[in-house]
Formats: C-alpha cells, sequence, structure tokens
C-alpha cells in the first residue's frame, strides 16, 4: 500500500492508483473465487453423482428448482471469474497491441456467448426439455 | 514514443530463474485456470447436448466415456481441486495470513496433496457410479 502521505486527496477520494483501474477487478475476482468454492463443489459432486447418466438423469436433476437454480449461479460465476483471469493472462503474456486487444475481445464475447448457451441449456431442461 | 526493448515475462523461466514450490505453484494456479477455461467449452456442450435430445445427449456422452473423454475428465478434475484449493490459500493471502515462508511451504504442500486426494476420491467415485 502506498504511503498515503504522498497521495493527494483527490487521487485518494477516487482511489484509482497508478494503474487508473482501482480495485474493481481484483474484488470481482476475489468475491465470483468464494461464490464458487461452494457453487463449484457443488457442482462437481453433482456432476460425480451423474458420471454415465442418461438424458432423463440429468433432465430430472435439473427439474428441480434448487439444483437448476444453483447451476445458473455456478455458470454465471464460473463466467465471470474465468473471463476476469483469462484477461489478466492475456494482458500479462500477449504483448503486440493489436493481438492483445483482439484476444481480450474474442475471449469476452465466447465468455459470454458460453455462458448464455449453458444457462439456456439449463433453463431448458428445468422446465421441461 | 517508441517503447523501449525491455525482456517481457516470462522471460526468466529456465535461463536465470530457480524454479521452486512456491513459483511451481503460483504458475500452476493460471495454467490451471486456463485449462479450467478450456474445459467449460466442454462442459456446455454437455449442457446443450443434454438440452438438445437424445441422441446429442449420447454423443456427448460417449466422447466422455472414451479414453480421451476420460483422460481429459482426470485432467479437469485435478486441475479443477487444485485450483481450487490453491485459490483458497490465495484468498488467504489476500486477508493477510500466511506470509512467513515455512507457512508458504505447509500450506502449497498441504494443497498439492489435498488436490490429489480429492481428484483421487472424486475419479474413483465417478467411475463407481458410471459401473
Amino acid at each position: 500500500m502506498a504511503d498515503q502521505r504522498l497521495r493527494s486527496p483527490l487521487g485518494r477520494a477516487i482511489g484509482l492508483g497508478s494503474a487508473k483501474e482501482g480495485v474493481g477487478h481484483w474484488w470481482a475476482q476475489r468475491v465470483s473465487a468464494v461464490a464458487l468454492i461452494l457453487l463449484g463443489l457443488w457442482f462437481a459432486a453433482s456432476l460425480v453423482a451423474l458420471a454415465g447418466a442418461d438424458r432423463a438423469a440429468v433432465a430430472a436433476w435439473l427439474h428441480h428448482p434448487l439444483p437448476a437454480i444453483l447451476a445458473i449461479l455456478m455458470l454465471v460465476a464460473v463466467f465471470y471469474h474465468a473471463a476476469l483471469g483469462l484477461q489478466v493472462v492475456i494482458e500479462d503474456y500477449v504483448h503486440s497491441e493489436w493481438l492483445k486487444l483482439s484476444s481480450l475481445v474474442a475471449m469476452r464475447l465466447i465468455s459470454i456467448a458460453l455462458a448464455v448457451a449453458g444457462i439456456f441449456a439449463v433453463l431448458r431442461l428445468a422446465f421441461g426439455g | 514514443m517508441t517503447p523501449a526493448e525491455r525482456p517481457l515475462s516470462p522471460f526468466q523461466l529456465g535461463s536465470i530463474y530457480k524454479l521452486q514450490l512456491t513459483s511451481v505453484l503460483s504458475f500452476s494456479h493460471r495454467a490451471t485456470g486456463v485449462g479450467l477455461s478450456v474445459g467449460t467449452v466442454f462442459l456446455v456442450w454437455w449442457l446443450v447436448a443434454a438440452a438438445s435430445g437424445d441422441d446429442a445427449f449420447a454423443a456427448a456422452q460417449w466422447f466422455f466415456g472414451s479414453w480421451l473423454g476420460l483422460l481429459l475428465l482426470l485432467g479437469w478434475c485435478f486441475a479443477f481441486f487444485f485450483h481450487l484449493c490453491n485459490g483458497i490459500r490465495h484468498l488467504f493471502w489476500d486477508a493477510g495470513l500466511g506470509f512467513e515462508l515455512r507457512t508458504a511451504y505447509a500450506s502449497g504442500w498441504t494443497v498439492v496433496a489435498a488436490s490429489g486426494v480429492l481428484t483421487a476420491i472424486a475419479f474413483a467415485a465417478g467411475l463407481l457410479v458410471r459401473g
């Protein structure tokens, strides 16, 4: 943490630091991580229980409200957490500006598309697909 | 302005930097995170197949039951538990706890052991359920 005496009152109030982005990304990564401890363990255990299952068993599992709600929450948290993490990896290791920017945009769009596809699939099974 | 031609990460690996448990786990956290992100594509495939119909789902289940599918599942299983355990280790650090060298090594080896044991339990349970 920077010495508070070295920061202007305005800089402290805005709280964005030298990277001009603040701690929003850092916090979001942690909050989604905490959510995923429980959601991830629950989902992993569910997948183990469904090993080799047929479609009817998966549909029956997601037909109940609680598993469907948890599965959607898990998907939201997973893709949010993954997009934040992949963003940092791309920013750290892709050094060409245009390739970095296009990778970041592609990664974001793919994450959103996968999240929507996964959530739609859960909803369809939940409402009797 | 032309940017200075400075060496950029990860230039040090191999030639200058000596690997140690703490840095291997740090790098592995990223690697497993990327691997799990790739795994979400297959997870969504599985879910969409289940929502699509019996044929699509049977194809997905056939793939995950194949040798390649099982190998990938084993990899994702370990990646999941490692990223989970090491992620909890990171959260303790974020709270300002466990920075002493001895503690960092002890928590590191705990993560390695726990992710190995949890992977073995989960994968064996999955094989048992599948029959």
